[in-house]
């Protein structure tokens, strides 16, 4: 019998061939956790009795998502982040660094094929470079940092075939949106997603990160992207499924048919196309996150903002996904055009997509935002709103102080 | 192992956020995540919930973050277990790994203050007089929730058995 992309990988970590629904223990290659998780991994590690993790090299400490620090509680867990890895002679990446999983790509902790736990829902992100990997809670988390293993339920997988050339004006954020809508939040819960066609092999790995990062979003133990098309610095070997796999579902989309995306509040699966949602007045804007933080996201914003003034009553806030995407945007011109657009800069990291700090929204305000999650209170206030578009749909926004449709600045509605 | 107590009813699609919002997962105090949790969906939970109590649920409860302060935060505030319809995987996880035991049982009639019986080993529970069978948990969580979660595990047996 034939296997999927993740009954390979995971087959490659058990020692043995596996299939969906198999329970089996495998060996992770690479562990990490944030400021929201690991506090409570490394309490959980000792508790465990762990005195030095299984394998120093493989594991990654990440402060981004309150960072800086914001009060003297939260400075505290930083410091005992800081000496844990000072102890056990790990990696840590600082404030302003960047996110977590992006901080996992640019420094190639994830590579393609590999199976990854993260304590972070959106660690499923590294699909989009094949690898398998998946958000875990603290304990599980610190489990693996004890043995170098953890078990699980080898998933079923759901396979998306996207064809067909993008509109004008759509991106990638459009497409997983789109998937989302069709799936829904709880669509594919305990399964794994794998997406392929034309459209996603022509995708940049800016594109791929975002597709993949939203698969926690339908309740995706993982999302993998077939690496067709895909370019790395590094060499790796592409690990695509047998013909004869078996698959639970497979939808075939029409990406030429996709018109900007909106998830309306409060669930991701809420979405609706741009023409149902336009005119609503918008407060704030904010480009960021692991979704949608990085240099093309930046561009696609720039490209609407240029030479323009975000409407006088918009906050316009970005975050970029790490230092080394804002030293790029930097270089490039992207961070003055964007700044002079009326856009604030904030730190590399999380911030305000988790309500942890920044950009908190005032009540019965709504904010605009290039995130995953729109649920209520995620952005540190019950008594406002979230919609979810592409940068575009941000930039647009911010520029006219209401839900737009942004394909009028890619010459076309 | 049985567990017996009053029901407090929620609906579908209860993610993290509302379980307890990212802005106070910070910490290790869990009183202070006990105190705030559910205030978004149910303001007055963390003042009316008592030791045993147990939450009710429709589908895909615990949706959204891997934050284990969602369940250590239900743990701390007193409930015994929780009976979903379907819970979110992360979330299942959780909920074994810190020992706060859970059901999911697909169809059940429970109202608000109903007295639920459960039985974890056979996987039911009673509710006025009608019992209702949920999907059988795989034996690893067993044996893991009889440890009182994967920290007491791991420090017994050094390493998963399956």
């Amino acid at each position: 019998m034939g296997q999927t992309i993740i009954e390979k990988i995971v087959s490659n970590h058990a020692g043995k061939t596996t299939f969906a629904n198999d329970l089996t223990v495998v060996d992770v290659d690479f562990v990490m956790a944030s400021d929201t998780t690991a506090p409570l991994a490394i309490q959980a590690f000792e508790k465990m009795g762990g005195k030095a993790i299984w394998d120093s090299t493989k594991m990654a400490l990440v402060i981004d998502h309150a960072s800086p620090a914001p009060n003297q509680r939260i400075a505290s867990l930083h410091d005992m982040m800081r000496e844990f890895a000072t102890m056990q002679k790990i990696k840590l990446y600082d404030v302003g660094d960047g996110i977590c999983h992006q901080l996992m790509i640019e420094n190639k902790h994830a590579n393609p094929g590999q199976l990854i736990l993260g304590a972070d829902s959106h660690t499923c992100l590294y699909g989009a470079i094949g690898a398998f990997s998946t958000g875990v809670g603290s304990t599980d988390l610190a489990g693996a940092m004890l043995t170098g293993k953890t078990w699980i339920k080898v998933p079923e997988t759901i396979l998306i075939n996207i064809d067909g050339a993008l509109q004008p004006g759509v991106s990638a954020k459009d497409i997983v949106l789109y998937v989302v809508g069709q799936i829904g939040i709880q669509g594919a819960t305990y399964d794994a997603i794998e997406y392929k066609g034309t459209t996603i092999e022509n995708l940049s790995l800016d594109g791929r990160m975002t597709i993949a990062s939203m698969s926690i979003e339908m309740g995706a133990k993982a999302g993998i992207l077939h690496t067709t098309g895909l370019q790395l610095e590094q060499e790796f070997e592409h690990i695509l499924p047998d013909k004869d796999a078996v698959y639970k579902e497979v939808i075939q989309i029409d990406a030429t048919k996709i018109t900007p995306q909106i998830a309306v509040p409060h669930s991701p699966d809420n979405v609706r196309s741009i023409h149902d949602v336009e005119e609503i007045i918008v407060h704030q804007a904010f480009i960021g996150s692991c979704t949608n933080g990085r240099l093309e996201d930046l561009h696609e914003a720039a490209h609407i903002l240029k030479g323009k003034k975000v409407h006088p009553n918009v906050r316009l806030l970005i975050a970029p996904a790490s230092r080394e995407v804002f030293l790029n945007a930097l270089a490039d011109g992207t961070v003055q055009t964007l700044t002079e657009a009326g856009g604030t800069f904030l730190p590399a990291g999380c911030g305000p997509c988790v309500g942890t700090h920044l950009g908190v929204p005032g009540n019965n305000e709504v904010t605009a935002s290039s995130t995953n999650r729109n649920f209520q209170g995620r952005m540190g206030n019950r008594n406002s709103n979230i919609y979810l578009g592409s940068p575009a749909f941000v930039a647009a926004a911010a520029l006219n102080g209401k839900i737009s449709n942004p394909q009028q600045y890619y010459g076309g509605i | 192992m049985k567990i017996v107590g009053r029901a407090h009813v929620y609906g579908d699609n209860i993610d993290t956020d509302r379980i307890i919002p990212g802005k106070y997962t910070k910490t290790l105090d869990l009183q202070s995540l006990a105190d705030h949790v559910m205030e978004d969906l149910d303001p007055d939970f963390s003042k009316n919930v008592q030791q045993g109590d147990i939450v009710v649920a429709g589908t895909n409860f615990g949706c959204g973050s891997s934050r284990e302060q969602a369940p250590l935060a239900l743990k701390t505030a007193g409930v015994s277990l929780i009976v979903a319809q379907s819970f979110a995987r992360i979330f299942f996880r959780n909920a074994i790994n810190i020992g706060l035991p859970i059901i999911e049982v697909k169809d059940f009639t429970i109202a608000p203050n109903d007295i639920v019986e459960a039985d974890l080993i056979n996987g039911t529970i009673t509710v006025n007089g009608e019992t209702y069978i949920g999907t059988k948990m795989p034996q690893v969580m067993v044996d893991i929730l009889n440890e009182d979660g994967l920290v007491p595990y791991l420090a017994k047996h050094n390493n998963y058995h399956l």
